[in-house]
């Protein structure tokens, strides 16, 4: 079997809080907002992989660091079984060590290793808000073929055009011609997200990362733009990882869906088959406030008590057990393990292999 | 270039279009441009060169005429007409202040751009030498400045030492407003997205932090000739000019030095004040409504303007 084409590996990233100076001087160890904390997934070609969770859960830095904006603290991305970035440097600069001590594991050593640059040639990120990712004072033109001037492709003018008119068309700004010398503040957010598709396809990547691309937007224009990813996709055969926190679009969209909550992955699964069989009882908890347009149906709704715990200082034992309906003094204690619900299907709850979630 | 080309064209529109409404833009564009004029053609505006001696028919010197005497604006106590000293003076005052000026402004800039963009230990660094320039009093520093350098004797003309000790000193605002505003922009997402992209540092502050303060360094570079175009003034006032090319300041110096105020001689003092005034006043005009209008910020939102709107504010629904 080949590699999948993006595997991420025990992903830490974790941003140091700045010291008093009097802390410094007691020598106090430094405090870590711990954003993402142990993540493993992997990515097939073609697929759209859903990472759930709410606001603060590290969705947006797992984003952030696979593009490389931020450098992780400790973990492995693998793009196409190549190591992406400097890793040595990161592992010396590291907050965690590794656990060989040294400076890199072996199999680091080994694995051949792919240029930031490289990589952004073949994934590209969607950001949240089309309102602020577009640079104000340039035109369409300018802001599609961006990619292309930076990585030096499309030299000559005429195939830039081209370019830069198939990406537009294809996201659905028709006729090219007429956008090519506007601003994006001449546009509405659905035409600026498009803009900000045309930009993440025109260099024809394998990989999109989406981080919430249709939160910002207008419901009504929120199908628009999963369909045009969708078609995308299809046609393409691009992978998409889709960041969001909203529940009903990923049953929509995506194929695979990870449930965070602080950090790690909860429950990870077929979209379908985790909607239907949620076992995490946090995810059950998301399910359940899924608006459902029968306002008749009867349902019952699991409210969680209380807020998101600090991300400074975690809780011992499964990370949500303070707010989970079910916990009991023994969550408290022992993190979690994963639990096969099913070959594809995986939780982390230890009531489950109780047999009483 | 077909692009940039209508681009350029459409932008010049757009921005005449709301320059032309305002009355204070355009009396500061005005008295620049005037100025601007007058120091270009000054050969044919004067009917005397500066150095010639006005005589009589006896062919006395004529020292400290009036206007009425010698039109249009007299002479000063040696006989040369002043008419024309301050039009040859506009060349030698408006070229030390836009030099200094720009020189002021492109070290600001960078100082600013390069601070703010890369922070860290690159901003400190720019940023304390900034501070130290910041804390020194102007004007005594100015004037230590040019003294040692002319007693150098390094064969530099003191117009030359004039306009690198101001340009040289006077880019400390620039470059903190510059920094601060850059440090805004490199938050923003677009850059984020140009990172992701893969773009280089050279490819963001070009492409993307540039064309955002580049409104703002345009406004700050008007409003920084002036303050060049006053402190030459002031440091040829105190003698420091070039005596052979005299400014509106080395005028003024002239003036106080040979006591034109107890001879009465206003047309000798007055003229270059108010060719200060009016320069500067310009500067200052035009500067502070170029900042007004070319703040990205104030700029139209696409929904705004008379013509799409459905109610005009002011005159009602109905």
């Amino acid at each position: 079997m080949t590699a999948p084409m993006l595997e991420v590996r025990n992903l830490y990233k974790y941003f140091p809080i700045r010291q008093s100076l009097t802390d410094l001087l007691r020598r106090k160890p430094a405090d870590y907002v711990k954003a993402v904390d142990g993540v493993s997934f992997t990515l097939e070609r073609g697929e759209v992989l859903a990472v759930v969770g709410e606001s603060g859960c590290g969705k947006t830095t797992i984003a952030r660091t696979l593009i490389g904006l931020e450098e992780q603290t400790d973990g492995e991305i693998l793009f196409h079984n190549e190591t992406v970035g400097a890793h040595e440097r990161r592992a010396r600069a590291g907050l965690v060590p590794l656990e060989s001590g040294g400076v890199g594991t072996r199999e680091q050593q080994v694995l051949p290793r792919m240029s930031m640059k490289r990589l952004r040639q073949q994934a590209q990120m969607i950001f949240q808000d089309p309102y602020e990712s577009l640079n104000p004072r340039a035109t369409i033109l300018e802001i599609v073929a961006e990619p292309l001037v930076v990585h030096g492709l499309a030299r000559g003018r005429e195939e830039r055009i081209a370019r830069v008119k198939t990406a537009l068309e294809e996201a659905g700004l028709r006729p090219a011609e007429d956008y090519f010398l506007r601003y994006p503040h001449e546009l509405s957010g659905g035409q600026r997200q498009r803009v900000v598709i045309a930009s993440a396809m025109v260099l024809q990547p394998e990989l999109l990362i989406a981080d919430e691309p249709v939160s910002m937007l207008d419901v009504s224009i929120r199908a628009e733009i999963l369909n045009l990813l969708r078609d995308l996709r299809q046609k393409r055969g691009v992978s998409i990882v889709f960041i969001t926190h909203d529940l009903s679009t990923v049953a929509y969209f995506a194929d695979r869906l990870a449930v965070m909550y602080l950090g790690r992955i909860v429950e990870t699964g077929p979209a379908r088959e985790v909607l239907a069989n949620p076992q995490h009882p946090y995810t059950r908890a998301l399910i359940s406030v899924i608006p459902v347009p029968n306002p008749r149906q009867r349902r019952e709704r699991v409210i969680l008590q209380g807020e998101t715990p600090n991300p400074i200082d975690l809780p011992t034992g499964c990370r949500f057990h303070p707010r989970c309906p079910i916990a009991t003094a023994e969550c408290g204690k022992i993190d979690p393990p994963w639990h096969a619900v099913s070959p594809t299907h995986q939780a982390a709850c230890l009531r489950i292999e109780q047999g009483t979630p | 270039m077909n692009e940039n080309w209508t681009l350029f064209k459409r932008n010049l529109a757009e921005f005449w279009k709301t320059f032309r409404k305002n009355r204070l833009g355009l009396l500061g564009a005005f008295l620049v441009i005037t100025s601007i004029l007058v120091a270009t053609f000054a050969p044919w505006l004067s009917p005397y060169s500066p150095s010639d001696i006005i005589r009589d028919e006896g062919g006395h010197g004529l020292t400290f005429a009036s206007p009425a005497v010698h039109a249009p604006l007299g002479t000063d106590d040696a006989g040369h007409d002043v008419w024309s000293q301050l039009v040859h003076g506009a060349r030698i005052s408006l070229m030390v202040g836009f030099m200094a000026g720009f020189i002021a402004m492109f070290v600001g800039s960078l100082f600013g751009i390069l601070a703010g963009y890369f922070g860290g230990a690159v901003d400190n660094l720019l940023m304390r030498i900034t501070d130290i320039l910041l804390v020194i009093p102007d004007l005594p520093l100015m004037l230590i400045l040019v003294a040692t350098i002319r007693q150098l004797d390094l064969k530099i003309s003191p117009l030359t030492v004039l306009i690198a000790v101001i340009g040289l000193l006077y880019w400390t605002s620039t470059a903190r407003l510059i920094r601060s505003q850059v440090l805004t922009i490199k938050e923003r997402q677009f850059v984020a997205r140009a990172r992701a992209i893969g773009a280089g540092h050279g490819h963001i502050i070009r492409k993307h932090i540039l064309p955002q303060i580049m409104p703002l360094i345009v406004a700050n570079t008007v409003l920084i000739l002036s303050t060049a175009i006053l402190v030459e003034s002031g440091l040829a006032f105190l003698g420091l000019g070039d005596p052979t090319k005299p400014s509106w300041g080395t005028m003024l110096n002239f003036a106080f030095d040979r006591s034109a105020v107890t001879n009465g001689a206003w047309w000798f003092y007055l003229p270059p004040g108010l060719a200060i005034v009016w320069v500067t006043l310009g500067c200052v005009l035009l500067g502070n409504v170029l900042e007004e209008m070319l703040n990205p910020r104030l700029t139209a939102h696409h929904l705004e303007g008379d013509q799409n709107m459905v109610t005009v504010p002011g005159k009602g629904v109905e």
